[in-house]
């Protein structure tokens, strides 16, 4: 065990597992253990010997989800390791993610398991079962029928007023993911799009179409970290290394609308934050890293919709407002460009399993640090930065360097 | 006409006259408007312990974006048998400086809209039961 108090240098991602994308309709226990399985093979490390789980939850699956940490714990045979769940909806793998850092940091432990798992229902994500007229999240839908993709929508045309964007730049966002993500064995959605075909899709949420909009999908991701002195004794000399991991909330006022609320903050009688929620999620994991944008090889973005892809160039500080059309134009963030950005295909091949997603943006990224993510490898990759946003507030980004 | 009672689907969110008006709250310290109304806390970091008076919000406002749903939303979305696509505003009120969402007026149609449009605070219907009908606030377009 970890002596308490021992100083870390560096937290490091030594396995990564995942149980492939798709509706396979089975519980979801079975993908968080085969994603575990994969990620303690992967790490060559005995399940017996992980000191502490941290769990991602899923609100869908009852009792079981709620304390994943604890349900994955037994499913692989109790051995007695330190648990803990977590909770923030898109962004739970990372504050599971961040739990365990935090406690290999710490000193607290060497090595932990980072898990999470989903099963979906079919169609959009709705909110909990029973009348809750004080919870926004029931209320959107019950009032005014703002299911998630309405929010997307609305970002989506905000876009092609302030910035021209049109909607056959948003078609090539789905066109460039589908090309990435075919030869992904843990993509759900295989197979090449054309612009044509994302015309063609049926309108969802104007101007988005069918195409351009996250699916939910049963899926799971697990990571084994550890501290680097374990790595090295474990005879790991040079593995993918945490840099930052950022989980902020935003700063009062919030003035973009965000899913599930009726409004805004107001910014009356205050200044506006230095920078908007989204814009300081990937800041903060700069600050704490010293790297920049500049830096990066390759990003994963949480492409819920194909404009929102665009959203994040500018957010994380790939390009200026208003010029990620161009920058997608250019090729530059398709695998082969200066800035690949979703190379995994992104959840526009994948689809949104919710818990899992923020872990798989991780194993993306370590697999090409590695030079082991195959056809859709980014040649010479060093860093990569992960960034997502779960509602009701939760920031998510991560970078990590080889 | 239905006979049918004019109820709000959600209580003490808006005023039922004739010039309805959103709800909501006001911190007395650093005037802040805080919708759907909260009289038990303020969220303005710089005066959490100020107390919270009840206001109203200005009823026009201009367009920040829109959509139109095609698809049929989950429950508790309250649709007719044949579902009907539906509008989703997005509004900035320039007085308390914050967007707020509604859905379009039922009268208007989407392409009517425009970003920076002017759109003013109506009452329309929600869903309705044998005893009642619910109302909700929509956004209208001024002519």
């Amino acid at each position: 065990m970890a002596v308490e108090g021992r100083s870390v240098s560096d937290v490091v991602v030594l396995g990564v597992g995942m149980h492939p994308w798709g509706k396979w309709g089975r519980n979801f226990v079975e993908y968080g253990v085969a994603a575990a399985h994969a990620a303690l093979a992967d790490a060559n490390v005995d399940w017996r010997d992980v000191q502490l789980v941290c769990g991602a939850d899923t609100m869908r699956n009852g009792y079981p989800g709620y304390v994943a940490g604890a349900t994955f714990a037994q499913a692989l045979g109790w051995q007695g390791a330190e648990v803990s769940s977590s909770y923030a909806a898109c962004a739970s793998g990372a504050t599971a993610l961040n739990a365990a850092r935090a406690q290999i940091l710490a000193g607290l432990c060497d090595v932990a398991l980072v898990v999470g798992a989903d099963t979906t229902p079919k169609g959009f994500l709705a909110p909990n079962a029973g009348d809750r007229p004080d919870d926004p999240d029931w209320l959107r839908f019950r009032l005014l029928g703002a299911s998630n993709p309405t929010y997307w929508g609305m970002y989506a045309r905000r876009r092609m007023e302030m910035f021209g964007a049109t909607p056959a730049d948003f078609a090539r966002v789905k066109v460039k993911n589908a090309r990435h993500g075919v030869s992904n064995p843990n993509a759900r959605y295989r197979k090449l799009v054309t612009e044509a075909e994302v015309a063609a899709s049926p309108m969802v949420s104007d101007p988005l179409r069918l195409l351009e909009i996250c699916a939910t999908s049963d899926g799971g991701a697990a990571l084994i970290i550890s501290s680097l002195e374990y790595a090295k004794a474990h005879g790991v000399t040079n593995p993918v290394r945490i840099a930052a991991l950022s989980t902020v909330t935003p700063s009062y006022p919030n003035t973009l609308i965000d899913m599930p609320n009726f409004s805004t903050d107001s910014s009356f009688g205050v200044a506006a934050p230095e920078r908007g929620f989204r814009d300081s999620i990937a800041h903060a994991a700069y600050e704490k890293s010293g790297i920049g944008p500049q830096d990066l090889d390759l990003a994963e973005v949480y492409d819920l919709s194909t404009a929102l892809e665009l959203d994040w160039y500018e957010n994380i500080g790939l390009c200026k407002e208003g010029e990620a059309e161009q920058l997608l134009n250019s090729g530059e963030t398709t695998i082969g460009g200066r800035i690949p950005v979703n190379p995994s295909g992104g959840l526009g091949s994948f689809g949104e399993a919710v818990p899992a997603q923020a872990i798989a943006q991780v194993c993306e990224i370590a697999w090409h640090l590695r030079g082991e993510a195959g056809d859709r490898q980014v040649e010479g990759a060093k860093v990569g930065l992960t960034v997502n946003q779960g509602l009701f507030g939760h920031g998510s980004c991560v970078i990590l360097k080889k | 006409m239905s006979n049918k009672a004019r109820v709000p689907a959600v209580d003490g969110w808006f005023t039922m006259d004739d010039e309805p008006k959103l709800l909501a709250s006001r911190g007395v310290e650093t005037g802040s408007y805080f919708f759907p109304k909260n009289l038990a806390f303020s969220r303005n970091p710089a005066a959490p312990t100020e107390a919270l008076e009840e206001c109203t919000l200005s009823r026009r406002g201009r367009v920040w974006s829109w959509t139109t749903n095609h698809y049929k939303p989950p429950a508790p979305y309250i649709s007719t048998d044949e579902f009907v696509p539906y509008t989703v505003v997005a509004v900035e009120l320039v007085d308390e400086q914050m967007v707020v969402l509604g859905p379009l007026a039922t009268s208007c149609d989407p392409s009517e809209l425009s970003i920076g449009a002017e759109v003013e605070l109506v009452l329309g219907r929600l869903y309705e039961d044998e005893d009642n009908e619910y109302v909700v606030w929509q956004w209208k377009v001024v002519q």
